[in-house]
């Protein structure tokens, strides 16, 4: 055999050896993932229920009064999910040959209802109260200064009318009375009110984030506070949870809060890890987030709203946490 | 006989076109094979991160931004160290070899951020440290008259490569309802197998013994002592202080065209298009009508982009001329810019000849970046760019009088 005739049979058997390594790797992780219990139907409409985002990805629902029992698997999976009043949000990218990333919105069923095709990675996903206000964050790459950052995309759906604003960066901003223009402006994290008209949501422009207080209506939004990230509206609409940005340690930059909106007097949560999630409310004295864990996945934490107490582990690898009253 | 016979009769070279030096192919395709293995994790790294691991996207800008310096070092030291040891195939094995592992690393961090750090550290200096020795040998390996079209045939494998790197995640993503280190796996086996190609089928161009003295840091420094050498180095950092980069010109696009965010990331694609269908023949383009001049006219297209984007026009009316004047900048100047400066250092010194060039250039463009970064916020998007493009078109025409004569065809 001569010198080329060698070489050929080394790269053939070695690229056939690499092929079906790489094959039997898939193969088994395919396997691994494979949905194991077979799907439950979840209703939106049920109160009594504290929904999530189970470790597989899909939707999974328990009794808010178990929260950690063994839980009814939907066979949706998402990426981000919230739900109220019968409504749905599925935050969800789909692979594929070309891979994308959407918002579903869901009717009681969990059935699709309507769909907005975006890019990006999911972040954030919330529904009004009333069930008819969807809005959502991903994260775009390279749509931004350099190459490395990130920037957001942050929608709004109605329901009602359908009407989609798929960025609303572009929505006539206030700062001190003023018109406040600046082409880095980034919004992410909206939360709405009961009346479906007010939301709040942070925004960040040349290095610092705020409150947003937003009128959907008159489509304008003014600036309320400065270093308050993600806001969540209780169910009693008086006070927001947040994330504060108290370090400048990117390993663990936030800390949870809470800010009376009458007041506007902000309290520290005895939660002292860092959370990079918009919180949501189990009810009106108690907030849950996502925590990452150890190798990978992340758990549903709760802790008191008024800086009391202690965390706990309310749901061990779960993320995207809503109560369904 | 025949070719003593033909050389004796015709005074010139015969003008048949030559094939591409076998060597020159097999870097090629090792690099093919390594895009593909590099984009398939450069495509699915943010989602993993964000969404397997849950790590903030903060946490991602910080693991992916602060290796710049670390990979302008590692690319001089390798230069350096190819020239040294005239071991260009070694160097450029080690680092293709490092990044390759770096794939299994990522399975093994889990969801450490130190850890992941290490990784994508030790990714970026596998980078580094085999550009220099990898252009330096595609550089041995073709006649002096064929640089440009050897670079050409070379980044266009490249480019090939880093097409179907995503296509390749995402079909495994797909084929594995979402198993992120299926991807990993496969990225390592189609690493591994560049490795492979590149020890059977790339040869090292020893070349005449040098004095070890010859070769040393300060001999690499004295290069910039020759005026030519100057001249290219001033003119390609002169250059990258003005480039505006390419994630400003797909957003100004995507803005200017009210674009649906689905449709955003097909914007870099349309580039590498071009780019992958114009590298060869505006390599060879360079080498007939002149190397120097091929890299000036990229340039020129870039300004015709940005040019672009201050007009009124919109709709594929913009996006098209946009999209394929950026992909012919590319073309015209990525491997163009090693085809000019290769001649110009000796054999002995060309591995780290070219890793000061290429370092002097990216240096300069990542300060383009963060200057018209700020100019954006203090300006606005539209007057930032007119200042860059101005500031594209008077470096352009300084960079013109400075030209080479003619005949030297640098």
């Amino acid at each position: 055999m001569n010198e080329g005739r060698r070489r050929t049979v080394v790269v053939v058997a070695a690229a056939g050896l690499l092929a079906a390594t790489g094959a039997t790797y898939s193969a088994m992780a395919a396997r691994r993932d494979d949905p194991g219990p077979r799907a439950a139907t979840l209703d939106l409409g049920r109160g009594g229920q504290l929904m999530y985002r189970a470790g597989s990805g899909r939707v999974a629902s328990a009794p808010l009064a178990a929260p950690a029992s063994a839980p009814a698997l939907g066979a949706r999976s998402c990426a981000r999910f919230y739900a109220a009043n019968g409504t749905g949000a599925c935050l969800a990218t789909q692979a594929g040959p070309v891979p994308g990333t959407s918002m579903t919105v869901l009717d009681r069923s969990m059935r699709e209802v309507g769909k907005v095709k975006l890019a990006g990675v999911p972040n954030r996903a919330r529904v009004s109260p009333s069930g008819r206000m969807v809005s959502w964050t991903v994260f775009v790459r390279g749509d931004a200064y350099n190459e490395t950052g990130f920037s957001t995309w942050t929608g709004i759906l109605d329901t009602r009318t359908g009407y989609t604003v798929v960025n609303m960066e572009q929505i006539p901003l206030f700062k001190d009375g003023r018109r406040y223009r600046s082409p880095d402006v980034n919004y992410w994290g909206v939360t709405f009110a009961a009346d479906d008209n007010r939301f709040y949501a942070s925004m960040s422009s040349k290095g610092r984030t705020y409150l947003v207080q937003g009128d959907y209506g008159a489509w304008e939004a003014k600036v309320l506070r400065e270093n308050l990230e993600c806001p969540s509206l209780s169910p009693d609409g008086r006070r927001l949870a947040f994330k504060k940005r108290v370090s400048a340690d990117p390993a663990r930059p936030w800390r949870l809060y809470v800010l009376d909106l009458a007041t506007m007097r902000e309290t520290a949560l005895a939660e002292t890890a860092s959370v990079d999630d918009q919180a949501a409310w189990l009810d009106d004295r108690t907030v849950m987030y996502a925590l990452p864990r150890q190798g990978g996945g992340s758990d549903v934490w709760s802790v008191p709203a008024d800086g009391s107490g202690t965390p706990s582990r309310l749901v061990p690898g779960a993320s995207s946490p809503v109560a369904v009253r | 006989m025949y070719i003593a016979d033909a050389a004796a009769l015709a005074p010139h070279r015969p003008r048949v076109p030559r094939a591409v030096p076998a060597n020159v192919l097999a870097l090629g395709a090792v690099s093919l094979v390594t895009d593909v293995s590099s984009e398939m994790v450069t495509a699915v790294l943010p989602m993993y991160l964000v969404l397997g691991l849950g790590l903030s996207p903060l946490q991602f800008g910080m693991l992916d931004g602060l290796y710049f310096g670390v990979t302008a070092f590692v690319r001089l030291a390798a230069g350096h160290a190819a020239d040294r040891g005239r071991r260009h195939k070694l160097v450029a094995g080690i680092g293709y070899g490092l990044s390759a592992v770096c794939k299994l690393g990522l399975l093994a961090a889990g969801g450490a951020v130190g850890a992941l750090g290490a990784v994508v550290a030790a990714d970026r200096t596998g980078k580094g440290l085999r550009t220099a020795p990898r252009d330096a040998l595609i550089s041995l390996s073709a006649a002096p008259d064929a640089q440009g079209r050897a670079f050409g045939v070379h980044r266009a494998m490249d480019t090939a490569g880093a097409f179907l790197g995503p296509l390749a995640a995402f079909a495994v993503l797909w084929s594995t309802a979402g198993a992120y280190d299926a991807v990993f796996v496969v990225s390592f086996c189609v690493a591994a197998l560049g490795v492979l190609l590149l020890v059977l089928y790339v040869k090292d161009h020893r070349g005449p013994a040098q004095h070890r003295a010859a070769v040393s840091l300060r001999a690499a420094l004295r290069l910039l002592g020759d005026p030519a050498v100057r001249r290219v180095c001033v003119v390609a950092v002169a250059l990258g202080l003005v480039t505006v980069g390419d994630a400003f010109v797909y957003l100004l696009l995507q803005r200017r065209l009210g674009m649906a965010p689905g449709y955003f990331p097909l914007l870099p694609l349309g580039t590498a298009g071009v780019y992958l269908l114009l590298a060869v023949p505006l390599g060879r383009v360079a080498d007939r009508t002149g190397r120097y001049a091929t890299f000036l006219a990229g340039h020129l297209a870039l300004a015709g982009a940005c040019a672009l984007l201050l007009t009124p026009w919109s709709g594929a009316l913009l996006l098209v001329p946009v999209l394929v004047l950026h992909g012919a900048f590319y073309a015209a100047t990525d491997g163009v810019l090693m085809a000019v400066a290769a001649p110009l250092f000796p054999e002995g010194l060309r591995s780290s000849g070219l890793a000061l060039v290429q370092t002097g250039q990216a240096t300069a463009r990542m300060f383009a970046s963060v200057l018209f970064g700020a100019a954006w916020t203090l300006w606005g998007a539209r007057p930032g760019l007119a200042v860059m493009t101005c500031g594209l078109l008077a470096g352009i025409a300084a960079a013109w009088t400075l030209a080479p004569s003619r005949k030297g065809k640098a």
